[in-house]
């Protein structure tokens, strides 16, 4: 029993930070209908820009929370700094051109910033120090869940409330869902479009950041590529929810986790990701439209 | 008006130094403890962002305009390459010195470069069969590899266990490579555009995951070796006369598959797949089976990249999993889109510029692939149609009373 | 009359969720007829059609369909729409839905596609059956497309058309099919008088030069009261009348659900 209730832990950590990345691909995608393959990047340079700082303020000899705090924020900024410019290089041109065409313009800039970091930092892997600390509190349940993945788990929980409640009351909110609704109609009442998209951008890339600090402090070291594979697996996570919902996006991204997890506990680590693969082939197949997601059938 | 433009470029070149800051100016030694301050890196970010921006603003500006004035005329532009290809007094010398050169190629240069053509080609028949799917017929596609790994392992397996030949695995490596598209294609098929890109995403990375854990079939990550070259009549070969053999199979292959596939496209099927690429809810109210003819442009398009799996396989001598991971997939959708999505002139030179530029590129090393990743947006938002930009050759009327 | 209906719909519903798109909606066409399907905005005619068109499986009722050249009655509902088409059937579209990167005549030679033979083999090939079937569908097309009037714009591309040319082009490609029957949906809409009367006359041709049976969709009273032998009129989903345009016009129950909507012919 108690190792079930590790792998669920396990299991709702990992889904934590997929919906972390999820969230991005789902936003773009319910507001331009665009995968925005590069989505991944911009997780991988939050990430390293969060070493690059820590390394800086470690030498300085700053206290570990501040630095923890510091680099996530300037993760946040620059991460988001990110996203907007991708958005406005690589896909505001396109936004009539056929999907494909955006897409391969993804393809296009996510190959361009691994290689941007690749030659101006490194391709090894880099160590990305523990930040978070072991609280003295958690001391009696350490056996079953570590300080690092209560972070992991309340900050996902926070962020998303904050999310929902920003997308569900304020302005910029209900200008984001007219416009996932109906791009033309919702310029024609003054909606501000194009602010529109970059907001989503911009959020899904903050949301990323958080995501790419959380999991390297986790995991322990950063390279260049870990945005593809982490890219690809959120992915799945948004499609699996219903892509364009936000709830859809958590509840996919814990399913997943969860499958990961149980599967690689209970039978075989191997075929890891042949199972998360497969579950999605199925789902898809079975309920096109994802858990969450409508099926939207065509008007004739 | 300049002052402006000047502002312009000098806020984005901010902007540009600010964004690139801590990857392109620190670099971090954890090792030893040591920061670098790669302050010229700096300077080059800002001169070169000022500059660029400039040019692609003006680039902007001018394909605005270009919309405008064929929206003004009514008429679209007619393109250079497609004003080429019409106009028979340069087709014919064209054609006339591309065979030439492809003839003599493997006897004026070097093994290696034979070798390079051998790939580039490969990527011809990849590339012409996943536009039947992508280009004509409209179904995004993101796990072609996984067919080309089909044929692939097809070859490398029958012939380790059974000891089978090239020439009859050719056959029976695309035969299995169009099984399994029409295996994978009976379910996702009623998906639709993204939806159908992710599950085909997700099939190709089963296939090569199965092939990487499961040893017992299929070596695992070390993949199989030794698979021998194509034969020829039990004739002993060295490897020079065996590559240049594979050379002239290639075109041979190329040659079947530019007849084949235009052959289709100007066909009752052909115009099916175009229709449903047009408007898929018209098609069935015209008659068409939806799935029947999905599912036709599916398979053929793993038909040949089970024929192009068969030959890399018996090309390279060694296969592993690694040749078919999602950049494959990726690649080989590059080759249809940078070279005209739908043309097969359009394909063929994409797949020689995706193949040749690298290789020829080696000077720009490993900024090769950052320059990739550029060149893939900067066409897409400059360039859309691809290299060749054609419009598909359509069926005229002539009164013949 | 002793003859059979050549469609027959009994009973059609079609439920969406908790609303009823189609209540028990009863209609007939018998050979030769033009018939009118009217009704205000939102009454669930173009659902109708797509129920009998196979886009969408009914929840319930029949549809039957009797093809002149074999009598024999059969039942249709829940069959796929390429299914319904190679039956006989063939529709065309409110908002037009053309091919617009072909030609028009590449748009006319689709609607052959369900009435050849070539595949794969054939295809590349082309041996000389396939090259034979080729020929004759380009003629075949070609002959529709004059029929229709459009021969002018036979090379050109159908999203440079006219609008008034686009909606007859949608009806020259379903011609293409060979149909016993034609349902067009809202033929007339967004054209002017003169198309209009272009329009009426190609209706009454095709029924009375191919034999093609019409069910139509209309807004305009005029082009309906002077095509029709006989008219059905919906609101809310239900049939609330049928009858001869003299009957319509004086139908009190019509008049009613038209209330603010003027009917004059």
């Amino acid at each position: 029993m108690e190792y079930f209730f590790e792998l669920f832990l396990g299991g709702l950590t990992r889904g934590s930070i997929y919906a972390l990345i999820a969230l991005g691909y789902t936003m773009v995608y319910g507001i331009v209908q665009l995968i925005n393959f590069a989505h991944g990047e911009i997780y991988m340079i939050g990430a390293f820009t969060a070493l690059i700082v820590i390394s800086v303020l470690t030498m300085l000899g700053w206290n570990q929370i501040a630095i923890l705090l510091i680099a996530a924020g300037v993760a946040v900024v620059y991460s988001s700094a990110y996203g907007y410019t991708m958005e406005k290089i690589a896909y505001k041109p396109l936004r009539k051109a056929p999907r494909l065409s955006a897409l391969i313009s993804a393809i296009g800039m996510s190959l361009f910033l691994q290689n941007y970091v690749l030659l101006a930092q490194t391709s090894d892997f880099m160590p990305f120090p523990g930040l978070i600390p072991d609280f003295e509190f958690m001391e009696p349940y350490a056996h079953i869940i570590g300080s690092p993945e209560l972070v992991i788990l309340i900050t996902t929980a926070i962020v998303m409330v904050l999310l929902t409640i920003m997308i569900k009351f304020s302005k910029i909110g209900k200008a984001m869902r007219a416009t996932a609704q109906d791009r033309d109609m919702a310029m024609l009442v003054g909606v501000n479009v194009n602010w529109v998209i970059s907001v989503t951008f911009i959020i899904g890339s903050a949301t990323a950041a958080i995501g790419g600090v959380l999991i390297a402090s986790h995991i322990g070291q950063v390279n260049f590529y870990i945005g593809f594979i982490a890219g690809i697996k959120a992915f799945v996570a948004a499609v699996l929810g219903g892509i364009g919902s936000i709830p859809g996006a958590v509840l996919g991204s814990l399913v997943l986790g969860w499958t990961e997890s149980f599967f690689t506990g209970y039978i075989s680590s191997d075929y890891e990701d042949v199972f998360a693969f497969i579950f999605l082939v199925l789902i898809l197949i079975f309920r096109p439209a994802g858990i969450l997601g409508r099926s939207t059938a065509e008007k004739v | 008006m300049l002052v402006n433009e000047l502002k312009k470029s000098l806020f984005v070149s901010l902007w540009f130094m600010f964004l690139t800051f801590p990857i392109m100016v620190i670099q971090v030694n954890t090792v030893e403890n040591i920061i670098q301050w790669r302050w010229a890196n700096l300077f080059f970010v800002g001169v070169g962002s000022f500059v660029l921006s400039a040019l692609w603003r003006y680039l902007i500006r001018r394909k605005e305009q270009g919309i405008q004035e064929t929206e003004v005329d009514g008429v679209a532009r007619v393109t250079l390459s497609q004003r080429l290809l019409n106009n028979r007094r340069f087709t014919i010398p064209a054609l006339f010195v591309v065979s030439i050169l492809a003839l003599a190629f493997p006897f004026v240069f070097s093994l290696y470069q034979t070798n390079i053509m051998i790939t580039a080609m490969i990527y011809v028949l990849l590339g012409l069969g996943l536009n039947i799917v992508v280009g004509v017929a409209g179904l995004l596609d993101l796990g072609y590899a996984a067919f080309y790994c089909v044929g692939a392992y097809s070859y490398a397996l029958l012939n380790y266990h059974f000891g089978f030949g090239f020439w009859s695995v050719l056959g029976i490596g695309a035969g299995l490579a169009a099984l399994f598209g029409i295996i994978l294609g009976f379910p996702v098929l009623r998906l639709r555009g993204d939806y159908l890109a992710i599950v085909t995403l997700g099939f190709g990375e089963i296939i090569r995951l199965i092939m990487e854990n499961w040893n017992a079939f299929s070596f695992g990550p070390s993949g199989i070796a030794n698979i021998p070259r194509p034969g020829f009549f039990g004739v002993e070969m060295n490897i020079e006369q065996v590559t240049i053999y594979v050379y002239f199979l290639m075109i041979g292959m190329s040659l079947f598959t530019i007849f084949v596939v235009n052959r289709l496209q100007d066909s009752r099927i052909g115009r099916a797949w175009i229709a449903l690429r047009e408007d898929e809810v018209a098609c069935q109210a015209m008659g068409i089976d939806k799935r029947k003819t999905k599912l036709m442009a599916f398979a053929l398009g793993a038909t040949w990249a089970g024929f192009a799996g068969v030959i890399f396989a018996a090309k390279t001598t060694f296969i592993n999993p690694a040749s078919f991971t999602l950049w494959e997939s990726i690649n080989i959708l590059c080759v249809v889109v940078l070279g005209g999505m739908g043309s097969i002139v359009g394909v063929i030179v994409g797949a020689f510029v995706l193949i040749l530029l690298p290789e020829y590129l080696r000077f720009l090393s490993e900024y090769r692939i950052l320059a990739f990743g550029a060149v893939l947006v900067v066409m897409m938002v400059f360039r859309p149609g691809g290299i060749v930009e054609t419009v598909r050759r359509t069926y005229q009327y002539k009164e013949t009373a | 009359m002793d003859m059979e209906p050549i469609l027959d719909v009994k009973q059609l519903t079609m439920k969406f969720g908790g609303l009823r798109a189609l209540d028990k909606v009863d209609l007939d066409v018998y050979q030769g007829q033009i018939v009118a399907l009217i009704g205000p905005n939102g009454a669930g005619k173009t659902t109708f059609f797509n129920c009998i068109t196979g886009m969408y499986d009914p929840s319930g009722g029949d549809v039957l369909i009797s093809p002149p050249k074999n009598g024999r009655p059969q039942r249709i509902n829940g069959i796929k729409p390429n299914k319904v088409t190679e039956k006989g059937l063939a529709r065309t579209f409110q908002n037009i839905r053309l091919f617009h990167n072909m030609t028009v005549l590449e748009n006319v030679m689709i609607g052959c596609h369900c009435r050849m033979k070539a595949g794969i083999l054939g295809a590349v090939l082309r041996g000389a059956s396939t090259r034979r079937e080729e020929e004759a569908v380009i003629q075949k097309s070609y002959t529709i497309l004059k029929k229709i009037g459009l021969e002018k714009y036979v090379n050109d591309f159908a999203k440079n058309l006219p609008y008034g040319a686009q909606r007859r082009l949608e009806i020259a490609r379903a011609m293409a099919t060979d149909p016993f029957m034609l349902l067009l949906d809202e033929p007339a809409a967004g054209m002017n008088p003169q198309e209009t009367h272009e329009l009426d006359e190609l209706i009454i041709r095709i029924r009375d030069t191919e034999g093609i049976s019409i069910l139509l969709i209309e807004h305009d009273m005029k082009l309906v009261m002077s095509l029709s032998d006989r008219i059905f009129v919906m609101d809310y989903g239900k049939k609330i009348a049928q009858g001869t345009p003299e009957e319509i016009r004086k139908n009190p129950a019509v008049i009613k659900a038209y209330l603010g909507e003027e009917i004059d012919a």
